[in-house]
């Protein structure tokens, strides 16, 4: 009996790593035909071209770079708020402030993409564009600008908790020894829970890398590899959102689409990994 | 405390059981009382919203059958009927070589049967001097040949070139007929839906986008039709319902509707309600234009 109801455990919890096994296994299954036919290094270019009438090629140069290229835009624009803001909230705000702000920043979290790419397309793209005088405000700065309103969320709860959790006794001695509260803030606190601020930025990244919809429909989508932010950009997961429904089954470009989901999947489990390295060592510190 | 518990967890799942016969046996005697044929139709996005217009038309009139709709684009409907997983398949383009192969693979003949034409709008900004493009200036546009207003005869400002994504059959039909089969340029951008194309050209200035000509002309004001010339010389043909119908229009494609063999029962109740004088009275209405 005792042993059974072990077992059911075990299996519960280990779902989830049989499942992200699974989904390896599969995306591998899916993709490995690839290697023998067109062969791996068509992948290496820089023309993502899977619709043609002349030569349907698959660089994914491209796609790796509007969504690195988004990515960096991203973090650059959430990582001031974020952090920012947690300090505020876990150093200066007042308890009440803390619990109006907290829904609220947790709600910006909870807001279904779609509609962030909608807000995106009708609002902020025509915002860029006279801000900047662009022809159009269809590109990558729009698509970062709008996942770092995605992202702020995420860093902002993990920095507050990385903050909360540096001791007392750090504060109290920099305030007895005459620190005023800003410095103990910036000298003391912030350095002291920086491993988690900066997992909270990789769990951020790993946020923005993902995300599909909202990107999709600001970005413009042109394959193109540039680093330029006011060009249009094309994501590896607005690629695999846009072709996967009408892409011919077991087709090349189906096989393609797998290899730039396994590409993806790397990435966002890099980022975790490593945002998960830094908390440990962090919380072994203490 | 706990037995209250069992018990209540007892009643409730005999009410759910309970529930779950009455309902079967329900749908049962529903099937064996009026026999609810469901036919199903997948395909084409831009035919959705036609189809679904003619199914409710349909089962109003034929309450005994369910017609059932859904999108997803040519190539996943024609997967679908290649697979025996839909009864008509929605199509805005024609059924290639290959395709036509594979079903025959697996024993499924398809048959094709016109059910409306569809002209594709060329769509500006209203304040964009431009009225008019030779199907040899667009190809140049989209393919990247011509990047500034100036080398069509506009002003010397830089075009925002929009498309769809390449899943869609506007984009293949696009690509097929006015790019001649060329690649389109890697800065053209590609919009995920119509209505973004018609948002951007709303917005910006300098676009041009192809979409529908029952979107565009939705749009109203919003944005400008551009004339199309078939050849550099020839007259600018504005996408009118008589000019696609005609074929004076040059970007003008027929929908079609694709079956395994010639359509019988049901299905072929519905494909002749939709070529029926109703059927193309909804076609003009939802913007497109009638077969006969």
């Amino acid at each position: 009996m005792e042993r059974c109801v072990e077992l059911t455990l075990v299996v519960a919890a280990s779902t989830s790593i049989i499942l992200v096994g699974l989904i390896f296994l599969f995306l591998f299954r899916e993709a490995a035909p690839f290697v023998q036919h067109p062969g791996l290094s068509s992948l290496m270019g820089d023309r993502w071209i899977p619709v043609s009438f002349q030569k349907e090629q698959f660089g994914i140069y491209p796609l790796v770079a509007g969504s690195i290229l988004v990515t960096a835009i991203a973090t650059v624009v959430a990582v001031p708020f974020g952090v920012i803001g947690a300090v505020y909230l876990s150093e200066v705000a007042r308890p009440a402030e803390t619990e109006t702000l907290k829904p609220f920043i947790e709600l910006l979290a909870g807001i279904p993409s779609v509609v962030i790419g909608f807000f995106g397309l009708v609002v902020l793209a025509p915002l860029v564009k006279a801000a900047f005088g662009l022809e159009t405000g269809l590109n990558a700065f729009t698509g970062g600008l709008l996942l770092g309103l995605m992202a702020i969320p995420t860093i902002m709860s993990v920095s507050e908790d990385a903050l909360r959790s540096v001791p007392a006794s750090y504060k109290q001695a920099s305030l007895a020894l005459g620190g005023n509260q800003i410095q103990t803030i910036w000298r003391i606190t912030v350095p002291a829970a920086l491993p988690g601020i900066v997992a909270a930025v990789m769990l951020g990244m790993g946020r923005v890398i993902g995300e599909t919809m909202a990107v999709m429909m600001v970005t413009g989508n042109a394959a193109q590899t540039t680093f330029k932010p006011f060009e249009s950009v094309r994501t590896m997961t607005a690629t695999i959102a846009a072709e996967m429904g009408e892409v011919p089954f077991g087709s090349d470009h189906y096989r393609a689409l797998f290899w730039v989901g396994i590409i993806l999947l790397v990435a966002t489990l890099l980022l975790n990994i490593v945002a998960q390295r830094v908390l440990k060592r962090y919380s072994v510190r203490q | 405390m706990r037995k209250v518990t069992i018990r209540t967890l007892t009643a409730i799942s005999i009410g759910l059981f309970g529930m779950v016969v009455t309902c079967s046996l329900a749908a049962c005697s529903g099937k064996k009382g009026n026999e609810v044929t469901v036919v199903t139709v997948k395909g084409s996005d831009t035919m959705v919203h036609l189809v679904s217009m003619w199914a409710e038309a349909f089962m109003k009139s034929h309450p005994d059958v369910e017609v059932s709709t859904t999108g997803g684009g040519s190539g996943t409907g024609i997967a679908a009927l290649i697979n025996g997983t839909t009864d008509i398949c929605a199509s805005s383009r024609d059924i290639k070589d290959t395709e036509r192969a594979q079903a025959e693979q697996k024993g499924i003949t398809p048959v094709e049967t016109m059910v409306a034409r569809d002209g594709i709008a060329i769509v500006v900004n209203p304040r964009n001097p431009v009225q008019e493009l030779s199907l040899d200036q667009l190809r140049k546009i989209y393919t990247g040949v011509y990047t500034r207003w100036s080398q069509v005869g506009g002003p010397n400002e830089p075009i925002t070139v929009l498309s769809r994504e390449s899943s869609s059959g506007t984009y293949v039909f696009f690509q097929e007929h006015v790019l001649n089969k060329e690649d389109f340029a890697q800065t053209v951008r590609l919009m995920p839906a119509t209505s973004a194309i018609i948002q951007s050209v709303v917005f910006d200035r300098w676009s041009i986008g192809y979409v529908g000509i029952g979107y565009a002309h939705e749009a109203g004001p919003q944005v400008k039709i551009l004339g199309v010339k078939a050849t550099e010389a020839g007259a600018a043909v504005m996408p009118t319902e008589a000019a696609v119908h005609s074929g004076e229009y040059s970007i003008a494609r027929p929908l079609f509707f694709y079956t395994n063999g010639a359509p019988t029962g049901a299905a072929k109740q519905f494909v002749d309600f939709c070529l029926g004088p109703a059927g193309q009275k909804i076609v003009r209405e939802t913007g497109y234009v009638p077969v006969q």
